[in-house]
């Protein structure tokens, strides 16, 4: 039977709302404007009732915000306090970066966002009985000289490295117990990404989270800090300067790798000052989620690469920020803790075949965390961190590559791999997660690194020319080479196919400089600057008798000028 | 007709998760009235007026005939043995624990058992505005003092960093606001719970092996079992209560109980570690993504309605 709507109607789903709370609310929120909006996007991790819990959430972490708490991380209000509409519509918006929380601003009307944000709130009571409580922010005082300088000394005095670390790099002391409210694990913010935080990261956006916290996380509010006297609102400016200044620009993400060219040895260790003067490039890494067992919890988001050749050796520096030197004992309740929060929602009955597996017996050298783990448990075992670069294992003539992750039966890559516990090692894969050692004696490849406040640094470095060209690629100047990354933190229990990868980038070794190169353009100097003085002169000359003409006819000679 | 056949499905699903939640309702049923009278009071606080009193009880109320409630926790069998707690990346606090420090989950000895949280669930009527004293919970040696605190609705409490490093208080509840504040040094923060609510989570995310309860209730009627296991309710109407005990591993359990005017009534509550398997703890647990299982209700002192 259909019939209109009417105001008996609307009497009687009150009565029934209220004998039957719940399910009332339910059935009302399928008729609020946004229901269908949230129903086709935003169900699938946050559930059909808000709880934070669609199908997709079990794979997630940080798991997707449960709104019936109604607790919202990024606020313009005070802590335990709802947020403004505006702040749900930023996030909404701008999305939370660094998890799997996109921004809708390009997906969704500005009309589908706004009821969307009315719709969130109907998820919990809260909504009907609080409400917001807007800080008093102030302005930004102008930076003066120093102002990093004091923020650096507050930074240290209220402690932010417990979590973050000295350097920002979120390796604090305290860093590996940390839990959101849904009991899983969280990881302080890279202070050093500052892509990567939620809420923004102008000077204003950080001093927010640091006023008023980002509840549901352990990030506290400093509002009663400054209440109590204890700390100055200028004194938490200054460590929102100092935290900025730590950020960086987000980097642009370029295809080409460019490898200088330079004359004499190439840097041998991480430390070496030569790679100060060398262009870096950010190359962005994101779980692996292709093949079975995938990782939807990467700790490895980008990696910087540099790298240099001089004509009979390259070098590559890589670095990147992880938070510990893997197997880490300080981190072995976060490997259990994310264990199980990620452990049991993975089907791996269907995972790759692996012949690397039982190819890497006892006379291979163990292939640690670049071997796939024969099954797709998730360990809570000590693996070590480690990263490789893969590439053809010819330079390819046109735009026809390997497939990207590890190549294949067919077409294979070569691979330099290196691992925190053990050594630098060639090593082909054919196809995902399956790396074997390269047999014979290799071609050169050595590596060295240094673990330092939640950085790694590795230096890999080899002779440009393979010994065994069917299997290892001969780099050869003037030519894009194909290059792509694999991460794996150990302590984050990523081994085998669970770690971050990137897509196809390039690297290009420039021309090496010959002799000539540096002639020519003295040559050409010399050439103009004699030209030049050629001409000067002549015109000089020439000046010079013309003036003694004009003398001449005003005292009545009559020589004649001469002509050049 | 559509929306009827709606509602039936939703409300038969939240049957299936009644039994599990059905003390907390009953709970929540208790409260409700009192947690609505108390809610004027503010969210937050300014600066505390005068000292804090720890454990600050209610304000005294001239009750006619009033009686007491003078109760025992008792222990049986052998008390598991507490985690030691590694302080040494925190030399401040490790130093004021010469003898080590160990988490304080099961405080038992001598077939006592401490901080277990009583309360009267059932019985009483009429509202009991919040005291004005505030309730102290101090953090010395990166310990919380005490472990297990009751307030009132309504009720001051303050956080007093008494170690002079960083400290952050974050307070979990379901049924109140969440927060978490920053205390970099000495200094005390106030605040107030507006909802009953047994327990509220605290804990130190600093330092993970700081944690504490908060049992908020809507009157004065509670206490927490002391070393000895002992706890007196006292300035008690007469008349006839259901007294509940929580135990942060053990669960609850209830007693009924007859205050006679002017009397004093024993009550004793058993517990023993064998309880821990079975035991629910109410706590604003944290949400499994992967349980599909029924819908629960909001929270203890919610206003649900089953």
């Amino acid at each position: 039977m259909i019939r209109a709507h009417g105001v008996g109607d609307v009497a009687r789903d009150i009565l029934l709302a209220g004998l039957l709370l719940p399910g009332a609310t339910a059935a009302a929120q399928q008729e609020a404007p946004g229901a269908a909006v949230y129903e086709k996007w935003c169900a699938g991790c946050h559930g059909s009732e808000g709880r934070g819990d669609g199908p997709a959430a079990a794979f997630m972490l940080p798991r997707p915000r449960d709104f019936t708490r109604a607790q919202f991380q990024i606020r313009t209000t005070s802590t335990g306090s709802l947020p403004t509409d505006e702040d749900i519509l930023r996030v909404i918006d701008e999305g939370m970066p660094g998890t799997a929380m996109p921004g809708w601003k390009s997906l969704l009307n500005e009309a589908e966002r706004r009821d969307l944000m009315a719709y969130l709130k109907t998820f919990s009571r809260f909504f009907e009985t609080d409400r917001p409580q807007p800080v008093a922010f102030g302005r930004a005082p102008r930076p003066s000289g120093d102002v990093i300088a004091e923020g650096r000394r507050v930074y240290e005095q209220i402690e932010c490295w417990k979590c973050h670390g000295q350097a920002g790099r979120g390796d604090g002391q305290s860093a590996p117990t940390q839990e959101d409210d849904t009991g899983s694990p969280i990881r302080p913010a890279d202070l050093t990404e500052s892509w990567f935080f939620n809420g923004g990261s102008t000077v204003e956006d950080i001093f927010r989270r640091l006023r008023t916290g980002l509840d549901g996380t352990p990030m506290p509010s400093f509002t009663d800090a400054i209440d109590a006297g204890v700390i100055t609102e200028e004194q938490l400016w200054a460590v929102a300067h100092y935290v900025q200044s730590l950020g960086g620009e987000a980097p642009a993400v370029r295809e080409v790798v460019r490898a200088a060219s330079i004359a004499g040895d190439l840097p041998t260790t991480p430390d070496d000052s030569a790679w100060d003067a060398v262009e870096p490039f950010y190359l962005p890494l994101v779980g692996q989620i292709i093949v079975r067992p995938r990782w939807f919890a990467p700790t490895v988001d980008g990696v910087w690469v540099q790298a240099l050749h001089n004509g009979a050796e390259i070098a590559f520096r890589l670095s990147w920020s992880d938070p510990s030197d893997s197997p880490d004992p300080a981190w072995a309740g976060w490997r259990e803790a994310v264990a199980r929060v990620m452990e049991p929602k993975e089907d791996v009955t269907t995972a790759a075949p692996n012949p690397a597996a039982a190819a890497t017996g006892a006379d291979a050298p163990d292939p640690g965390a670049g071997a796939v783990p024969s099954s797709g448990a998730l360990s809570v075992a000590e693996s070590p961190d480690a990263i490789a670069i893969w590439f053809p294992r010819e330079i390819p003539s046109g735009m026809e590559r390997p497939y990207f992750f590890m190549g294949s039966a067919r077409d294979p890559v070569y691979v330099w791999h290196w691992q925190s516990r053990g050594t630098v090692q060639e090593m082909e894969a054919r196809g995902p997660g399956l790396l074997t050692p390269l047999p014979g004696n290799g071609n050169g490849l050595t590596g060295t690194a240094a673990f330092d406040q939640g950085r790694w640094r590795v230096v890999l470095r080899r002779p440009l020319a393979a010994a065994d060209s069917t299997r290892a690629l001969t780099f050869l100047p003037g030519q894009p080479i194909p290059m792509a990354l694999f991460a794996w933190d150990g302590d984050n229990t990523e081994r085998g196919t669970r770690g971050s990868l990137s897509t196809w980038y390039f690297v290009s070794l420039e021309e090496p400089v010959s002799g000539a190169v540096y002639a020519t353009p003295l040559l050409a100097t010399l050439l103009t600057a004699g030209l030049g003085i050629a001409v000067v002169g002549r015109a000089q000359r020439r000046e010079k008798q013309r003036r003694q003409v004009g003398a001449s006819t005003a005292t009545g000679s009559l020589n004649p000028p001469l002509e050049a | 007709m559509q929306i009827r056949r709606k509602l039936t499905a939703e409300s038969s699903r939240h049957s299936a998760g009644f039994t599990r939640w059905s003390r907390r309702a009953n709970t929540a049923a208790v409260f409700l009235a009192g947690a609505l009278a108390a809610c004027g009071g503010g969210d937050t606080g300014g600066e505390t007026a005068g000292e804090p009193a720890e454990g600050a009880a209610a304000t005294p109320m001239v009750v006619a005939d009033a009686g007491t409630i003078r109760g025992m926790v008792n222990f049986v069998g052998d008390a598991p043995a507490n985690a030691a707690i590694d302080m040494s990346e925190e030399q401040v606090c490790a130093a004021k624990h010469p003898g080590g420090a160990s988490a304080e989950a099961v405080v038992a000895s001598g077939g006592r058992l401490a901080n277990v949280f009583i309360h009267i669930k059932e019985g009483l009527t009429g509202d009991h505005p919040a005291p004005g004293g505030q309730a102290l919970i101090d953090q010395v040696g990166c310990v919380y003092h005490p472990h297990v605190i009751g307030v009132q609705v309504g009720q001051e409490i303050a956080f007093r960093n008494s170690d002079g490093i960083l400290h952050n208080i974050k307070a979990a509840p379901t049924a109140n606001r969440t927060f978490n504040i920053s205390q970099p040094t000495n200094m005390t923060s106030t605040r107030t719970f507006t909802t009953a609510e047994v327990m509220v989570p605290v804990q130190c995310d600093v330092h993970g092996w700081m944690q504490m309860y908060i049992g908020v209730v809507a009157h004065p009627y509670f206490g927490v079992s002391g070393a000895d296991g002992s706890f007196t309710i006292a300035n008690l109407p007469p008349g006839t209560y259901t007294v509940e005990a929580w135990h942060e591993k053990y669960g609850v359990q209830t007693q009924q109980v007859t205050v006679a005017p002017n009397g004093t009534a024993d009550l004793a509550f058993e517990y023993s570690a064998a309880m821990a398997a079975n035991a629910v703890v109410p706590l604003g647990e944290p949400i499994d993504p992967h349980d599909h299982g029924p819908v629960r209700t909001t929270a203890v002192g919610s206003p649900a309605s089953h």
